[in-house]
């Protein structure tokens, strides 16, 4: 365990993870027992075969991927900026994401093809952020990268208004605002294949920059006299979080707390490192969503359809203010 | 060993000139104290001898080859800085943050880097508290763990700003024992110092700054004089010997202050 650099704690996040994979690919609406689905689908009979694979194994790897998307994203946010707070969508990534969906929708170019709303996504995840880098420059410090996220986010956010606003069709708008609450429902095998690349990328850019963020615990100058390349840093990690975030986004809607929530869970059991919590919050976000997406399923058939993104931010701001008082109390 | 030299540097910010024209050299063996008043330029001096400034004019040599030519990691080996101040972002154990002055060569968690660590922990007197929380620590027990962090590096050159800022008057005496042996065994070090007993005391050269120009480069008998004191930093001071060596006391503001 030690040779592959796992401890306790990881090895019984990954059980678990593999644990909950197995419940998700075994539960759905279909009424067949996962060993009926698997000899199914291993036999090559069309139905269990549709079922497991495209239905139960996208929605199962976009939950897993994206939620370790979050989490790393988060968690690398948390240490760049050196700020508790950070969460990924700070820098205009997830609003860009949203407004491209939103454009998408409101325009009728989301039902041209199947891919065309996550693409949209990532257009406009792309324009946001070179909006973010030349409002903040590749220089400049951390600071001027927060100010030109919040206004990233903001314009973003008026805009989503704005069409919201103009939209005369109710349908449309509903459509939007379900979007942006955020799901995972229905997902085919064309958005696990568009995502998953985009996602691994981003993973690869932010889990590259550990040493960085390590440094950067004592400041930004300590840091650099430690041979860290700020701009360099900088640049990586906010394309890393732009892919990772934006392929999230595009394929799944806005979901909210986990890349918050899934650092400050495991902050303490990687003391306090932010190099070593990269792994484990990705490891955090991946089992947070997909409880999440479990509960969803569970309650889907008693009222209302619950959508994700309202049930990890339901679950998730309870969740975070304690957490706050736990750590208020502990913290000089 | 290697020497840190920079050539009629300036460094400009918004407009506003924070070094003009400072030369200096720093040989393996010195101790070197800088000295001026708040805002004479002695942190900028340390940024830019780092390069953490852009220059107007002038350059930085390490080893004889210009700063910017050293790879970022290959600097990082030679050349350690610590910064005013002790801020640490997360609550980590002091250990990790020592056992950071061995990112450069990215052997923490190896017999060599380990050995360096512990020795930093031991130099700096901070093993006891090595898995507190730095937090939980004071500024004094927290500035020694930053010292412990670049001391783990073995730079041949380490610039310190103001690293006794925190620290009692017993672990002044120590922390500057300690800097003046590792120059002794062929390190360049060169330290921001307000107390000009210490600088008398412990430092082999003494650099004063003054409105961001050297004002004196010298053996700290020559450049701590009344004189310069009183151009440097409108005070008289006191100039004693005990047991030999200088003690040098700030006593009154200077009658009329130079121009």
């Amino acid at each position: 365990m030690k040779r592959l650099g796992l401890d306790a704690t990881s090895v019984c996040m990954l059980v678990g993870l593999l644990g909950l994979t197995m419940l998700s690919l075994s539960l759905g609406p279909a009424d067949i027992s996962p060993q009926r689905l698997l000899e199914g689908a291993m036999a090559g009979d069309m139905i269990p075969s549709r079922i497991l694979l495209d239905l139960r194994v996208p929605r199962t790897v976009l939950c897993l991927a994206v939620g370790a998307g979050l989490g790393l994203s988060g968690a690398a946010m948390q240490g760049l900026l050196r700020n508790p707070l950070a969460e990924p969508g700070l820098l205009g990534v997830s609003s860009g994401a949203a407004l491209g969906a939103v454009l998408a929708l409101y325009s009728g170019f989301a039902d041209r093809f199947a891919l065309a709303l996550p693409l949209a996504g990532f257009t406009g995840t792309a324009i946001a952020v070179t909006f973010v880098f030349v409002l903040a420059g590749r220089h400049t410090s951390s600071t001027a990268l927060i100010l030109a996220g919040v206004a990233v986010t903001s314009l973003c956010g008026a805009l989503i208004s704005l069409v919201l606003n103009w939209s005369n069709n109710p349908m449309a708008v509903n459509e939007i605002v379900f979007w942006m609450l955020g799901s995972l429902a229905d997902r085919s095998r064309s958005d696990m294949q568009l995502a998953i690349p985009f996602i691994a990328l981003g993973a690869a850019l932010l889990l590259s920059s550990r040493r960085g963020l390590a440094a950067l615990s004592i400041g930004e100058e300590a840091a650099h006299s430690m041979g860290i390349n700020l701009a360099g840093l900088r640049t990586r990690m906010l394309l890393g979080c732009a892919l990772c975030v934006g392929a999230a986004v595009s394929v799944s809607g806005s979901i909210g707390f986990i890349g918050l929530v899934a650092p400050h869970l495991m902050r303490a059991s990687v003391k306090g490192d932010p190099a070593r919590l990269l792994p484990r919050a990705a490891l955090c976000g991946a089992l947070l969503l997909t409880m999440a997406d479990l509960c969803v399923r569970a309650l889907h058939g008693r009222g209302p359809e619950l959508k994700l993104g309202v049930l990890t931010a339901l679950v998730g701001a309870p969740f975070f203010l304690t957490l706050i008082l736990r750590t208020r109390k502990v913290q000089l | 060993m290697t020497e840190l030299a920079c050539r009629k540097i300036s460094v400009c910010l918004d407009g506003h000139r924070l070094l003009s024209d400072v030369s200096l050299q720093l040989k393996p063996g010195e101790l070197l104290g800088i000295v001026g008043a708040n805002g004479a330029g002695k942190s900028t001096l340390m940024r830019a001898l780092v390069g953490l400034h852009k220059l107007q004019s002038g350059r930085v040599d390490l080893g004889g080859q210009a700063l910017p030519s050293w790879g970022a990691n290959a600097r990082a080996r030679v050349l350690a800085y610590l910064p005013q101040g002790h801020m640490v972002h997360w609550p980590q154990p002091c250990r990790d943050l020592v056992a950071l002055g061995r990112l450069p060569y990215g052997d923490a968690q190896r017999p060599s880097g380990m050995a360096a660590i512990d020795h930093a922990l031991q130099a700096t007197e901070t093993q006891d508290f090595a898995h507190a929380i730095v937090q939980t620590l004071s500024g004094g027990e927290r500035a020694r763990v930053l010292l412990a962090r670049v001391l783990a590096g073995e730079p041949d050159v380490l610039l310190a700003d103001e690293p006794l800022a925190a620290l009692d008057p017993a672990q002044q005496l120590r922390m500057m024992g300690l800097l003046r042996s590792r120059a002794q065994s062929g390190r360049a070090i060169a330290v921001v110092l307000h107390d000009l007993t210490l600088a008398a005391r412990y430092c082999s050269r003494v650099l004063v700054l003054h409105k961001g120009r050297v004002l004196a480069d010298g053996v700290p008998a020559q450049v701590l004089n009344n004189s310069q004191l009183a151009h440097a930093f409108g005070v008289e001071a006191l100039h004693m010997t005990h047991e030999g060596e200088t003690c040098i006391l700030p006593w009154r503001l200077a009658a009329s202050l130079p121009i």
